[in-house]
């Protein structure tokens, strides 16, 4: 049944219809209302689960680590300088091989304090072994969330469903709600690989000295190489339940495309109507939206990529001293194809500034009159250029 | 290595051994195997012993990044007859607050969580979670196994290093000039149902108070003295007796506090607590005017808990 929900909301609608068992969370900004909700969920007896208001989002992921230990459904939500503070234990979460699943509001690391949108929290995280999911809308929201708990489960490593702060944590659309039954029959209970159990007492997380270490590392890696394809039957298996689908990454009028636009969240619904008027006006151009950055998509990138001239990458995050975050993945993904489009890196809309459709515009100029790219990244709509 | 005092501690292993004489109650079983990896004389092995001695087997451990980390076994091996959760330093009381949170969603309410960290896992850089599992009154025992300083790392300074030890980073004259942190105090703060001291030395009185703990509801510490031979520099076979004598000098008095205000004193001493202090070489350096300081400091404290017990 449809509702006109937040997108913090969609969030916390997925989270009660997974049936959660333990919750642990600390309120930051713009994260809070997703938290909000689940509490009052717990409160109220709506949700069979703990909610554990711990003292910082360190210790939030601490007690999610604690319970998914001893083989309970968890949760969290953060943002921002909570997932700066929780990076050690996003490595702890990863290594121990615990299905945790955590909503990301996507918002800008201070100083300046800065509550809006901007990537650069969630791709700080990037080598901690959590796959990371980004979101469009608020249905892609909810449906990411159940998604998360059964991808998590199946390979047996932490999913982090990315949602940008305030374009889409705060905007109501019209979400469809699947009741409890429906979500059952796709989510089943947990079966935990591993769980501390006092008939069979064993250590988790011990010392690994270097005759395993290294081995244990490799397997995190070959879980995360896995997960496309345990994505594909994932998401599969929900079509046909849901009747929804999204893909890795989802290209729009790509097929013939000689330039292509390449960006993670709401910006590609932006793009899209960019991509709209410039088919309008005769140029070929085409989106592909990224929703998986970890593992990299990158057969897929590869896929639709390799045939056009020239691919421009909005990034809304800057890898101080080399540049946008996407653009350096999307080189490095396709330097292996004998096919190589150019890469023209663009940075903008940081710190929740808006991206616009003349700013696509721009993008598309510089990118269609150039040779080659000018820069290792070129920003776009800064106030003193 | 400087050797200890012999004179001074044969008249230690001659005290208060009464208590202890009557063996036939103990609890028979053990839940550490054989060939744990701790230093000779580790006074924290003897800790984690009686500790599962008296809570038994439907007990969970959360280990945090201390001795105890690699004490309990390195990849494959463990070296505990209970499950144990390894965790990150400072994480114990957020840690041990999931496990809890999951055994009682799962219909467990009879298994014991047990937080066993060391002193800087507890004293410092694990304190935050502590603080916030005690302010929430999470329902486990959190036992910090107190050596004195970061011995895991090789002998650093902690805040519950002592006033005028040497560690490697307190080191010659720069000996540490701050007193200890009193966490007993800082926990009753908390207004936790239980805290209590206890000793390595005094078996009965520690077995009886992990008993206790075990059937309390709601946060529960217990700071565990565990002298450290390796990081005290004290011949490993003077566990016992150093650690003896940090009670019969009023260096570490056994008392109990119940919801943060009810205090009961089990056990002190009257000794001099340079009695104590010549015999470690973490303490050799001290003047006279710097033990007569310590003993000032022993002397305040304990008049400051005795007022408590009234």
């Amino acid at each position: 049944m449809k509702h006109v929900l937040e997108g913090s909301h969609a969030v916390s609608e997925a989270v009660r219809l997974a049936r959660t068992q333990v919750i642990s969370a600390y309120p930051i900004t713009p994260q809070t209302h997703i938290v909000e909700a689940l509490s009052e969920y717990c409160a109220e007896g709506i949700m069979d689960a703990k909610f554990i208001c711990v003292e910082s989002e360190h210790s939030a992921m601490a007690a999610c680590i604690g319970a998914a230990s001893a083989g309970v459904r968890t949760f969290t939500a953060s943002s921002s300088h909570g997932l700066a503070l929780m990076h050690e234990l996003l490595h702890w979460a990863a290594g121990a091989r615990l299905p945790i699943v955590m909503a990301e509001v996507n918002r800008a690391l201070g100083p300046g304090w800065n509550i809006w949108m901007d990537q650069s929290d969630s791709l700080s995280q990037r080598d901690t072994g959590w796959i990371q999911l980004y979101c469009e809308d608020g249905q892609e929201v909810l449906d990411t969330t159940l998604q998360a708990y059964r991808l998590a489960e199946a390979v047996n490593l932490p999913v982090m469903v990315v949602l940008d702060a305030f374009f889409l944590s705060h905007t109501y659309e019209p979400v469809d709600v699947p009741d409890q039954d429906t979500v059952d029959s796709f989510l089943p209970a947990l079966s935990p690989h591993i769980q501390l159990d006092l008939n069979h007492p064993n250590a988790i997380g011990q010392m690994a000295p270097p005759a395993f270490y290294m081995e244990m590392r490799h397997s995190i890696q070959q879980a995360m190489q896995s997960v496309p394809e345990h994505f594909h039957q994932v998401e599969e298996t929900f079509a046909k339940i849901f009747d929804r689908q999204y893909g890795p990454v989802s290209a729009y009028k790509c097929d013939d495309a000689d330039l292509i636009f390449v960006m993670a969240g709401t910006a590609a619904s932006t793009c899209r109507q960019a991509v709209d008027d410039l088919r309008a006006a005769g140029k070929k151009v085409g989106v592909l939206k990224l929703k998986m950055f970890r593992p990299f998509p990158c057969l897929y990138v590869r896929k639709y990529l390799e045939t056009a001239q020239k691919v421009m990458v909005l990034d809304r995050n800057c890898s101080f001293g080399i540049g946008g975050i996407f653009a350096q993945e999307l080189r490095s993904a396709l330097y292996l194809n004998k096919r190589r489009p150019a890469i023209y890196s663009y940075i903008s809309g940081m710190g929740g500034r808006d991206i616009t459709v003349d700013h696509f515009m721009e993008m598309f100029d510089r990118t269609q009159t150039a040779d080659y790219p000018e820069d290792e990244s070129i920003w776009i709509a800064l106030n003193n250029a | 290595m400087k050797s200890t005092d012999n004179a001074s501690e044969k008249k230690c292993m001659n005290t208060n051994t009464a208590e202890c004489s009557n063996v036939s109650h103990y609890p028979s079983t053990d839940y550490i195997m054989p060939g744990h990896v701790a230093c000779p004389g580790c006074g924290a092995v003897i800790a984690m012993k009686f500790a599962l001695q008296a809570l038994g087997p439907k007990t969970i451990l959360v280990i945090p990044a201390c001795c105890w980390a690699v004490v309990a076994g390195v990849h494959p091996q463990t070296s505990l007859k209970v499950p144990v959760l390894h965790t990150a330093f400072e994480t114990s009381g957020a840690a041990a607050s999931g496990v809890r949170a999951a055994l009682d969603i799962k219909g467990d309410t009879e298994t014991t969580v047990v937080a066993w960290a060391g002193d800087g896992g507890t004293f410092d850089i694990g304190f935050q979670s502590l603080s916030g599992a005690c302010e929430r009154n999470e329902n486990f025992l959190y036992v910090c196994y107190d050596n004195e300083a970061y011995m895991n790392t090789g002998v650093q300074r902690s805040s519950a290093t002592p006033y005028g030890a040497r560690t490697t980073t307190t080191p010659g004259d720069a000996w540490k000039n701050r007193r200890k942190k009193n966490i007993i105090e800082a926990l009753a703060a908390h207004r936790i149902p239980y805290a209590a001291t206890a000793n390595i030395a005094y078996p009965d009185d520690m077995i009886r108070k992990f008993k206790k703990a075990k059937n309390i509801q709601g946060t529960r510490f217990i700071h565990a003295y565990a002298s450290c031979p390796t990081g005290w520099r004290v011949p490993s076979d003077q566990t016992v007796s150093i650690a003896r004598l940090a009670v019969q000098t009023n260096f570490f008095p056994l008392y109990e506090v119940e919801d943060g205000i009810r205090y009961t004193i089990n056990t002190h001493g009257d000794r001099p607590v340079s009695d104590y202090l010549k015999v470690q070489g973490r303490f050799k350096h001290l003047a006279e005017k710097d033990i007569q300081c310590i003993q000032g400091m022993v002397d305040d404290d304990w008049q400051l808990l005795q007022r408590k017990t009234i």
